[in-house]
């Protein structure tokens, strides 16, 4: 019932959102704030992370694949698909559900705990609007993240093979380029797009609905976190079902 | 002037407020009192609009708050300032753009005048060479003169303060009710405050309402607390010692 009720209120969360809009040009600023904070930030870290993770999964199919009769331009085809289909858009996805969903909890929660939020309403402004509204646009740049975070697995992939000693260069651009079904782009596309909206509305919903004080803020980060990738992965097994099966 | 009548309000079965009937005029201090659970936050937070009441009407001078649309009530919120407790002030803007918000969201005055607004305000509450700086990095008590800033920037006609002067020394808290009072006067404000702290009420206070478990218990002016027969207020007032010396030099005539 607890979960119905919370389902619920976030609905509503989500329609009070892109009601009563703030000042145009106070919005802008806070959209650029936005992308600054949740998406520029994060570059690093996403760099970082799909760079190893392309290297550790084309080591992984290389040691893998002993029997001499695959060719090894499957080692680069392996690589494209795991990185394309699931590390760039699902597994960055629950990395920012740590980094960018605790900061959204934490600093809306923070706001709600100093009565920031409680502010903006008695001076008639829609704090949903303005706290949640911008977070959702900037989560519009997302899919760019996830498009570098691709061609930077990739990059570690063929560096990690061709340096490693498994495969030549040419190999791995064969496999890379073999089979290669264009649908696919557009479906990593799509699910990175549904994962940046819950991204951006699942820790505000945590943060801006918390009560309590300083120690509820780091619970409702945590929580926040737990529920924002559970709620990742089955939409990345409804849309997985939905659209390539 | 505000006028409450026979407000109610209630969360799941627990009764906060239970009929309350009041007025607060215009140019006063008006100072809302009361133990803590007594339902001063929740009649504050119902006067703001933060909360809605189940029964009762609110007045802002002539306008019934139940009977106004959705955009009357944000034009009514325009017309009001509020200092919260701890401030309340935005952590990601340092003390001009805080400040500078309500002009920045209601106003269409160019970058100029609103500085020129800032600077004005931040001078009538006495804070200098803050502009820059963040919440984090003032005092409490120049926190709450910030708020006082924000809250008086757009020229309300309403003021609202919860508990303004609560953890500060008895020096800044007295600066803070004194500031609070001459704004009043200044601008020709209603303001309404909630306190716990007795000082402000013999200070500041020019009409006292004092809630006792979600009724309106007793409402007068300072001096009529001195010859107040009710109990509970008295209990309450003069709960310390040196308040109870205040109340024997005052039927005194010292």
């Amino acid at each position: 019932m607890n979960y119905i009720s919370s389902i619920g209120l976030y609905l509503i969360m989500i329609k009070d959102t892109f009601r009563r809009m703030t000042k145009r040009k106070v919005l802008w600023r806070l959209i650029f704030q936005e992308i600054n904070d949740l998406i520029l930030k994060s570059l690093g870290i996403v760099v970082f992370i799909s760079f190893f993770i392309g290297a550790v999964v084309t080591i992984q199919t290389a040691l893998n694949l002993t029997n001499p009769l695959i060719p090894k331009e499957l080692i680069g085809y392996a690589a494209r698909q795991s990185i394309l289909l699931e590390f760039a858009p699902t597994f960055v996805s629950v990395i920012m559900a740590g980094k960018v969903g605790s900061y959204i909890t934490s600093s809306i929660g923070t706001m709600r705990v100093t009565e920031q939020i409680d502010a903006l309403e008695v001076m008639g402004i829609n704090s949903l609007n303005y706290l949640v509204f911008p977070k959702i646009i900037a989560m519009l740049i997302y899919p760019f993240l996830i498009g570098i975070s691709m061609f930077v697995g990739i990059m570690g992939a063929y560096l990690a093979g061709v340096y490693g000693g498994f495969l030549d260069g040419a190999q791995f651009l064969k496999g890379l380029r073999d089979d290669f079904i264009p649908f696919h782009i557009f479906y990593a596309f799509f699910k990175t797009i549904v994962f940046a909206f819950l991204l951006a509305t699942i820790p505000a919903f945590h943060g801006y609905y918390m009560k309590g004080g300083a120690l509820e803020v780091g619970k409702a980060s945590t929580t926040s976190f737990v529920w924002t990738s559970v709620v990742i992965i089955i939409t990345n097994y409804i849309i997985t079902q939905l659209l390539l099966s | 002037m505000i006028k409450v009548e026979n407000l109610h309000k209630s969360f799941g079965d627990t009764d906060v407020l239970k009929g309350i009937s009041t007025v607060f005029d215009k140019g006063k201090t008006n100072l809302i009192i009361g133990q803590s659970g007594s339902g001063k936050t929740v009649f504050l937070k119902n006067l703001v609009g933060l909360f809605e009441p189940e029964q009762g009407y609110i007045y802002y001078e002539d306008r019934r708050y139940q009977n106004l649309s959705a955009s009357e009530r944000r034009n009514l919120r325009k017309e009001m300032g509020m200092v919260f407790q701890g401030g309340a002030l935005f952590d990601s803007m340092n003390v001009e753009e805080n400040v500078k918000f309500p002009l920045r969201m209601f106003t269409k005055l160019n970058n100029a005048e609103m500085k020129n607004r800032v600077q004005e305000v931040l001078e009538r509450v006495n804070l200098k060479d803050v502009n820059t700086r963040f919440p984090a990095e003032i005092s409490g008590g120049m926190q709450k003169r910030v708020s006082i800033a924000r809250a008086i920037v757009n020229r309300p006609k309403f003021l609202f303060c919860d508990e303004p002067n609560s953890g500060l020394d008895p020096r800044t808290a007295t600066v803070i009710d004194n500031l609070i009072q001459e704004l009043t006067k200044e601008y020709d404000i209603t303001t309404v405050i909630n306190t716990h702290d007795m000082n402000s009420v013999f200070e500041i206070g020019e009409k006292i309402v004092y809630l006792q478990d979600g009724h309106l218990a007793w409402e007068g002016t300072k001096e009529e607390i001195h010859v107040s027969e009710n109990k509970d207020l008295t209990d309450f007032v003069y709960s310390s010692n040196l308040f109870r010396k205040v109340k024997v030099a005052y039927q005194k005539g010292l």
